[in-house]
């Protein structure tokens, strides 16, 4: 199973980078949004995947599954969510004043 | 072009309010079980989320009249409260306390003062969550 | 337990919020603000007395103990930067009062202010690594808003950049996390120290501190400050002055604490990779502080070398070296962020950026010309000002670690940038006045006065050194024996 995450992980990031790359605000944050997504993964796979219960009390289980990186991942996608929002809004008003979500057109000049 | 959502609104109209019940039955679950303040208020925002697209946010407006920066803030000065409690009382920042008490209709109630905070993380998502969709469901 | 601890940052915290509720009432909020800031610096001045007198403070929250809840730890390194953060937020809180303008002050401007103050501070105090990823991100996110705020088409092009780039660096550290509660399982920074010294720090561990550098590093633009000078050019003064002053302080912070209290164990290849990238980032920024004719940028560039050279410090990693560090982090913060107010003021009055069209200045404005002259001196490390102990120190240091190839480049950097701001003052000072005046707004002349505060503030860190240098003495020697540190927080 770990190996299937790392795959999966390692493709997230993949594309997740390919997107950032590319030229267009839109795919940006996609991109973005993907490499948390590769990242969040991450901390739960290098938790060990399950080796126990559910972390709750009323399971009465012998083992349970660490539960910090969960609340790590919940704060972490939290964040992201919020960070995500932003920027939207932010491109989204970027390209309603400026004309265009190219960021080739959007790299400025030095003497301004 | 006119469209007809006369099904969507229907069904939401029934509906929301099934899944705001449902987020204040989370809202108390999460206090031994899966659940808790932060997923019901992301499902109360889910429900008004819904009557935004059945509707209109004009809608919205008229039906929930408070402005939700103001539900933030609030649900953040009760969060924080809690808080300062206990620097009033001299224990450590944010420690919590519970008891059992004999309520009328109930019986033994436990009641704790985490779910006071976890009041507050409710609201404080509730109006984040709203704040963001409307801030960018408002222009046209 | 000590509750102290969690007051200046619950003091900014509670302002924000309340702030929030009174949106509509301008000058309310100013008062609220004003008073809080005022009661910030008072609580961080006792905070360090207490450290001084008493020794590391601990604080866990909620009661749960070291490693399993979230610490908040005051040595003497973070209570000193806690107040000098509270000071020089202060004095920029004034300043805006006077230059920030109806637009944004309607926007919420001051929680902004506030919000990121709680971050700042949060990161220093924290004694969680995840936690303080957690304090980034509130500072983070409250300067995309003071980035953006006021929406002109420079600052929506910029910010788009600083967030991108914020985001992905963000996405890093919490991959960093990741690995490094793979390999050792925990999160507490003293609790971590502990545990790597026990698995000793190999091959895994040097990698994934080396990732950490790298995120830090994006923050504090240490060698990847490519970011910095377009992002920070576009905010109006009073916002730069606290960016300048406070948020590559915070990546600087989280590098010096992780590299002296958990992964101190393999310097050949850490400290070394983090002496060159220093050696790399003084020269480069100070290329480009001599390189450009706009006052902004010439100021931002030296923000860039200013972090090299405190990197250096930490590289060198002795006594020396190490209060060099802490005490030219001080002086920075106060001397950056006065810089900035000061550029703020004179662009008010001429109306341009660009140096070449200013001249003459001094016959007008004095006062001013002579505020900017001691702080470039400050800033170049002239004693008896604020700068030149923590030079000397981190130089002896250097030499004594034997980089003295990079030493030499601390130097030389030092005489440029002593070059890049006396052309500034020549230019903007000297000469006569090369296009008329622009007539300021009413009131810019009280922005001096907020600047006044720090220019003192620089003249008693230069002359009180023998005052500061014992709370510098005692934050150094936390730093090199992290034992202190996993006492204080494990109690055991």
């Amino acid at each position: 199973m770990e190996i299937l995450m790392a795959f999966a992980i390692g493709i997230l990031f993949m594309v997740g980078t390919y997107l950032i790359l590319s030229r267009s605000l839109l795919r940006i944050i996609l991109g973005t949004s993907l490499l948390t997504h590769a990242v969040h993964l991450l901390l739960l796979t290098m938790s060990r995947l399950k080796t126990g219960a559910a972390p709750l009390l009323g399971e009465k289980a012998g083992t349970y599954v660490d539960p910090l990186p969960q609340a790590l991942i919940l704060t972490s996608i939290v964040i992201s969510f919020g960070v995500t929002s932003f920027f939207f809004v932010l491109a989204y008003r970027a390209y309603q004043e400026l004309g265009t979500d190219d960021m080739e057109q959007l790299r400025g000049r030095d003497d301004e | 072009m006119k469209t007809n959502d006369v099904i969507l609104q229907t069904v939401a109209k029934v509906v929301v309010f099934l899944i705001l019940t449902f987020s204040v039955f989370l809202f108390f679950a999460g206090h031994n079980n899966p659940g808790g303040g932060f997923i019901g208020g992301l499902m109360t925002a889910a429900a008004l989320v819904l009557l935004a697209l059945a509707f209109d946010l004009q809608t919205i407006r008229k039906v929930v009249p408070v402005d939700f920066r103001k539900v933030m803030a609030i649900g953040l000065m009760i969060a924080l409260l809690t808080g300062i409690g206990s620097l009033v009382l001299d224990v450590p920042f944010l420690s919590h306390t519970f008891g059992h008490f004999d309520l009328p209709l109930l019986g033994d109630t436990e009641l704790a003062t985490a779910t006071l905070f976890d009041l507050g993380v409710y609201l404080a998502v509730v109006g984040v969550t709203m704040t963001i969709i409307l801030s960018i469901g408002e222009d046209h | 337990m000590n509750n102290l601890l969690i007051m200046p940052l619950l003091i900014p915290l509670v302002t924000a919020v309340l702030l929030v509720f009174f949106y509509k009432q301008i000058r309310l909020q100013k008062w609220i603000s004003g008073f809080s800031v005022l009661a910030n610096v008072s609580v961080a001045g006792y905070m360090v007395h207490v450290v001084r007198q008493d020794g590391i403070q601990t604080l866990n929250m909620g009661g749960w103990a070291a490693p399993y809840g979230i610490v908040f730890v005051a040595d003497m390194f973070a209570s000193l930067l806690v107040l000098t953060t509270t000071v020089v937020s202060a004095a920029c809180l004034y300043y805006a009062f006077g230059s920030i303008g109806k637009e944004r002050e309607k926007f919420y401007f001051y929680p902004f202010f506030q919000f990121l103050n709680v971050g700042v501070i949060g990161s220093f105090l924290t004694g969680d690594i995840f936690n303080l990823f957690v304090c980034f991100e509130v500072m983070l996110i409250s300067s995309y808003a003071l980035i953006v705020l006021g929406g002109t088409k420079k600052q929506l092009r910029e910010s788009l950049k600083y967030i991108l780039i914020n985001i992905i660096s963000s996405a890093l550290f919490v991959a960093s996390v990741a690995y490094l509660y793979a390999v050792v399982g925990t999160l507490n920074m003293a609790h971590l120290s502990v545990r790597v010294a026990e698995a000793g720090q190999g091959g895994v561990l040097t990698t994934i501190s080396v990732l950490f550098l790298i995120v830090f590093g994006l923050k504090a633009g240490l060698f990847l400050y490519f970011w910095l000078p377009g992002s920070y050019k576009v905010p109006p003064a009073a916002v730069t002055a606290v960016f300048g002053g406070l948020l590559t302080k915070v990546g600087l912070y989280a590098i010096i604490r992780t590299f002296t209290l958990i992964f101190y164990h393999d310097p050949y290849i850490t400290h070394t990779l983090i002496g060159w990238l220093a050696a790399a980032t003084m020269l480069l920024g100070v290329i480009g502080a001599i390189a450009y004719w706009d006052i902004h940028r010439i100021l931002i560039y030296n923000i860039v070398a200013a972090v090299g050279f405190i990197a250096f410090g930490l590289a060198a990693a002795n006594q020396a070296a190490l209060e060099g560090a802490i005490y030219y982090l001080v002086h920075d913060m106060v001397v950056k962020a006065l810089l900035f107010l000061l550029g703020g003021v004179i662009i008010a009055y001429t109306g341009t950026a660009k140096i070449r069209e200013m001249g003459g200045l001094m016959r007008s404005r004095p006062v001013l010309g002579w505020m900017f002259f001691i702080a470039a001196m400050a800033l170049v490390g002239v004693p008896p000002l604020s700068g030149f102990i923590g030079k000397l120190l981190i130089v002896e240091g250097g030499l004594a670690a034997g980089y003295y190839w990079i030493t030499g480049i601390g130097l030389l950097t030092s005489l440029l940038i002593l070059y890049s701001m006396m052309r500034i003052f020549m230019n903007v000072f000297w000469g006569v006045p090369k296009s008329p005046l622009s007539e300021p707004k009413k009131g810019t002349g009280w922005l001096v006065l907020p600047a006044s505060c720090l220019v003192i503030l620089t003249i008693v860190l230069g002359l009180g050194a023998e005052w500061i240098y014992p709370y510098v003495n005692q934050a150094g020697e936390t730093l090199l024996n992290p034992d202190q540190y996993i006492q204080a927080v494990l109690k055991e």
